[in-house]
């Protein structure tokens, strides 16, 4: 190895004769490694997100479809979507507002937007901000009379916020079925809130005994005696996420949620 | 080395398989291996990290200083696998929201490392490359191999085609809910690493001790 000081060459030559343990080429190597890695990482993250959304959007619609009941493996999605009337409803009032186009309204995003949000000090379902609005999906039999209200709920569970639809018949009291299109709970334990057989439970529970208690519930054990009607069974090894479950479902069906708008609804007020 | 490229992509199916000898990966070979399909995409992102990985570090095992050497391959590592995982959400949706944690966890898969430290520090690129998809595929052959046990005898189906029909379908097969869960994997490659060894003795592993007889006190 020649003695540094003394070298004549340039900077850049002087830097490459370094052997490769010293310190100015392990901060080289570094910083250049990690600028080059960052740029390949943000170029794919940027130019794949278009696609990725596509699909996100597909997803969201195709577990409409499949909440409602009407999903077939292979079907064209965004076609047998159409059927749907999305429509914007306004949650403090119970009615629907014009003031959005509700094919592109984004509910996730106007919940961290502080001008259509507000922040919840009881906040069961743990998402810190709830939208002023939220999209709902109405579907019509062939008569053209409501047949079933799609209406998206999350919340917290144990590791992730779950984010779902709960389809109500038209008298807005009887689950349809539930169904979370995004979460990220340990597989295999709360993760089992995508197993059939347990959204299969949800079908024909009512959320309202008649003097109009919200009793749907899901706790683990059997229902007790005369409350089958509203009870739904905690998954088996996840106690936090099916508390997370029993709490969004009771807070997005509560006053603070959807109440105004299905009374308004079975009132036939809307 | 004189290893010929045969020897590089065949030698980590049985003789040298990451899974059955040196017994790595094995905790995603027991998260992914409940159906055929996810079993196979994690097979293919896997090779396809193990092998570029490879590449990618042995272009630069001269300029790699050995003091940051583990954090450079985990660099190259990291951002390969979040590449796949970016890949996998845009063409494979379905699969990478099954595939969940699994692909971002194929940074701590130790097959990765463990060719990164020992194959691609020491040898030319397109041999490290080589040695990647051998391994990667190796890998692949097991987490197949447990994949076809637990989807065929677990939901009696392969690749979500039912061959057993199941009771519940109306059918004649009871299926064994075990083997969905985890734990069957333990079992499963379990039993598998004694076929290989059995087939082959010369993987049997020496003891660590001897029991000592009597007249030796």
């Amino acid at each position: 190895m020649s003695d540094l000081s003394q070298d004549p060459k340039g900077f850049i030559a002087r830097f490459r004769a370094l052997p490769t343990d010293s310190i100015p080429k392990t901060v080289f190597v570094a910083v250049t490694l990690c600028l080059f890695c960052s740029m390949i990482v943000s170029i794919a993250a940027v130019s794949l997100r278009p696609v990725q959304n596509a699909n996100k959007l597909l997803d969201k619609q195709k577990n409409i479809l499949q909440v409602a009941g009407l999903y077939e493996d292979g079907m064209n999605i965004a076609q047998a979507f159409s059927a749907f009337e999305p429509r914007v409803v306004e949650l403090a009032t119970g009615t629907y507002t014009d003031q959005f186009d509700a094919a592109t309204f984004d509910d996730i995003a106007a919940a961290s937007d502080p001008a259509l949000s507000v922040p919840l000090t009881d906040d069961p379902a743990g998402i810190g901000r709830q939208s002023k609005y939220a999209t709902v999906y109405l579907l019509n039999d062939a008569s053209g009379a409501l047949d079933k209200v799609i209406l998206p709920i999350y919340g917290y569970g144990l590791w992730s916020t779950l984010y779902g639809f709960i389809a109500l018949e038209e008298n807005g009291n009887d689950v349809y079925g539930l169904q979370f299109y995004e979460h990220a709970e340990t597989p295999g334990l709360g993760g089992e809130v995508d197993n059939p057989r347990w959204k299969s439970q949800w079908k024909g529970k009512m959320l309202r005994d008649p003097s109009g208690d919200l009793k749907i519930t899901v706790a683990k054990g059997g229902a007790p005696t005369g409350q089958e009607a509203y009870h739904v069974d905690a998954l088996a090894g996840a106690t936090l996420t099916s508390r997370g479950v029993d709490n969004l479902v009771r807070f997005w069906m509560g006053a603070q949620g959807f109440e105004p708008y299905i009374t308004n609804l079975q009132n036939g007020a809307l | 080395m004189a290893q010929t490229t045969k020897d590089l992509l065949v030698d980590p199916l049985v003789d040298n398989n990451p899974i059955t000898l040196q017994v790595l990966g094995i905790c995603s070979a027991l998260a992914v291996t409940s159906s055929l399909q996810v079993a196979l995409v994690m097979a293919l992102a896997v090779t396809s990290v193990t092998a570029l990985s490879s590449f990618f570090i042995s272009l630069l095992r001269n300029a790699i200083p050995s003091s940051i050497r583990i954090i450079v391959q985990m660099v190259i590592i990291a951002s390969l696998v979040i590449l796949v995982d970016q890949v996998l959400k845009a063409y494979a949706f379905g699969i990478s929201k099954t595939l969940s944690v699994f692909v971002g966890l194929i940074i701590t898969n130790c097959i990765v490392m463990g060719r990164a430290e020992a194959f691609a520090m020491k040898n030319p690129p397109v041999a490290s490359f080589i040695d990647g998809v051998g391994n990667g595929l190796g890998y692949g052959l097991i987490l197949l191999l447990v994949g076809t046990i637990r989807e065929l005898f677990g939901a009696g189906s392969l690749f979500g085609v039912t061959i057993l029909q199941t009771v519940n379908d109306g059918g004649w097969y009871v299926p064994n809910g075990l083997l969905l869960l985890p734990p069957s994997a333990f079992f499963v490659i379990g039993l598998l690493i004694w076929a290989f060894r059995s087939w082959k003795p010369a993987q049997v592993e020496k003891r660590e001790y001897k029991i000592q007889t009597a007249e030796a006190h």
